[in-house]
């Protein structure tokens, strides 16, 4: 079982749980528990160790095309000092992770992959795509998994920045979706970047693995005056489905396209070739078969990832839950549907949901269930 | 550690009885509902529903999963724990005091099947670090 950097400062903390999580042993929540710790993130601050993620740099001449290539959003436009988010496919158009892409130099972009992809990822990215594995990626391009060099933690909520602003002073200058390569926290050098997986404003801050403990222990420290609490897998997704952020594996994955998730708006079809065009194009042209939609339960229960869903006293299920919960800021159970596209349903519209055997009453909704706070860019 | 109180019955799947002449008062255990995490729902029973031991008698939902009660003594379900549907949280705040259903039993011989508090504290020892 792995373990990040944070291991042994959060396992010493009262009242945390940990949990196996995709070969890693984290925390699912503290002490708080995970109803107070969304609501921290929500109105206050809440702070998450994910150095569990990946990431992989891809360096060297002619990075920024290859890069382009792999994912499906544009990166032609992409500066340094820049973040965009991207799913990344297989020629067939299915999704192999959905990912960050930062660009650190000129020829430096530094990739963000899902922990439990990372060495899938590596490995596609490296040697088994179309064109590394056909021997068309040049020689001047490097590819690194530096998941174990690096530690990640996420400072999430309304008071982000005046906890990080205390640290860091110009930590108020970096927008939304951009990042101070050089930045310092607790005297450690870090990349410090205006995003986030909760729907609020806020901060992912890495750092080299060994300065882990000083900058969670700074921020902690920071953070008390504006009761910021550590947070746990728990909070991370009960805050990105009210957000309707995918997590892979649920909402997107080998068997789901982008554009059955509703991710058209980061699959630029229209922006030169890369890895998976030509089976979108074809999927958006004859008719992507499915879509995802937000529910919420009219009878209670809790939807979950795999149960069948059916229109009004039909026998056929139209589709199934990707992902569900008890939203702790609506005070609803809510669900995200991966369903039949055409079936007519709209807003307000009700469908059913088998729970335990039981058909549950669910309303179609719009999403997200969360309207996003995010700061403005530039601002 | 968790909580075990004297002079419940027990059974190794984390639910707690109380005998009260024919029928049973029944919840889940201190261990169990922090094991679940916050409770959100609970699925009760119908009152009148018949069950044999080892059924599958109730869900409970929590923040982290779903997990299914079984219902441990054989019997008729007397009555369920109303005020759990708008406050299933009441489970986590004290898992004895709030029950979750009371059963007629049919077969007093299967409460020779349960643990007393110590057997079920000994076995809590087997699971816990």
């Amino acid at each position: 079982m792995k373990r990040t950097p944070l291991y042994d400062v959060y396992s010493a903390y009262e009242g945390v749980k940990i949990i196996e999580f995709g070969g890693w042993e984290l925390p699912v929540n503290y002490k708080a528990g995970i109803i107070s710790e969304h609501n921290a993130v929500r109105n206050a601050a809440g702070m998450f160790d994910v150095s569990h993620m990946g990431e992989i740099i891809v360096s060297g001449q002619g990075s920024g095309e290859y890069v382009n290539w792999l994912v499906t959003n544009d990166l032609s436009h992409l500066g340094i000092g820049e973040v965009i988010y991207s799913p990344m496919c297989y020629p067939d158009g299915s999704v192999v992770d959905d990912l960050i892409v930062y660009r650190l130099d000129s020829d430096v972009y530094f990739l963000v992959v899902n922990a439990s992809n990372t060495d899938k990822d590596y490995d596609w990215i490296a040697r088994e795509n179309p064109v590394a594995s056909s021997g068309m990626l040049p020689d001047s391009v490097a590819v690194e998994n530096v998941s174990a060099n690096y530690c990640q933690i996420a400072v999430q909520g309304p008071a982000a920045e005046k906890i990080i602003s205390s640290l860091y002073p110009a930590a108020g200058a970096v927008g939304f979706f951009t990042f101070h390569r050089d930045a310092e926290i607790a005297g450690c050098r870090v990349i410090l970047s205006r995003t986030g997986y909760t729907g609020e404003d806020g901060f992912e801050i890495y750092g080299a693995a060994e300065s882990a403990p000083a900058i969670w222990n700074a921020v902690i420290e920071a953070g008390k005056p504006y009761n910021l609490l550590p947070c746990g897998l728990g909070a991370r997704d009960t805050l990105r489905l009210e957000a309707k952020l995918p997590l892979y594996g649920h909402e997107i994955s080998a068997e789901i396209s982008p554009l059955e998730a509703n991710l058209s708006y980061f699959v630029n079809l229209d922006a030169g070739d890369f890895c998976g065009r030509d089976a979108l194009l074809k999927e958006k042209e004859e008719g992507i078969p499915r879509t995802l939609r937000g529910i919420k339960m009219i009878d209670k229960g809790v939807a979950r990832q795999g149960y069948p869903v059916y229109l009004t006293g039909e026998n056929q299920a139209t589709g199934m839950v990707t992902s569900g919960a008890k939203s702790p800021v609506l005070d609803e159970f809510i669900g995200l549907v991966l369903i039949k596209r055409g079936t007519g349903l709209k807003i307000g519209d009700t469908l059913e949901i088998e729970i335990h055997g039981k058909r549950k009453k669910a309303e179609l909704v719009k999403t997200p269930f969360y309207k996003k706070k995010y700061v403005q860019s530039g601002q | 550690m968790s909580n075990v109180v004297k002079g419940l019955m027990y059974t190794k799947k984390h639910e707690w009885v109380k005998i009260e002449d024919s029928k049973a008062r029944i919840g889940i255990t201190d261990f169990a509902q922090e094991e679940l995490g916050e409770i959100v729902f609970v699925e009760l029973p119908e009152v009148g529903g018949t069950y044999a031991a080892d059924d599958e008698i109730a869900s409970l939902e929590s923040v982290k999963a779903a997990a299914a009660m079984y219902n441990p003594l054989s019997g008729e379900v007397a009555e369920v724990n109303e005020e759990l549907e708008d406050s299933p949280e009441l489970i986590n705040d004290d898992p004895y005091e709030n029950y979750i259903y009371v059963l007629t039993f049919s077969d007093p011989a299967e409460i020779e099947d349960l643990l007393d508090s110590d057997g079920y504290s000994a076995f809590l020892d087997t699971l816990e670090d």
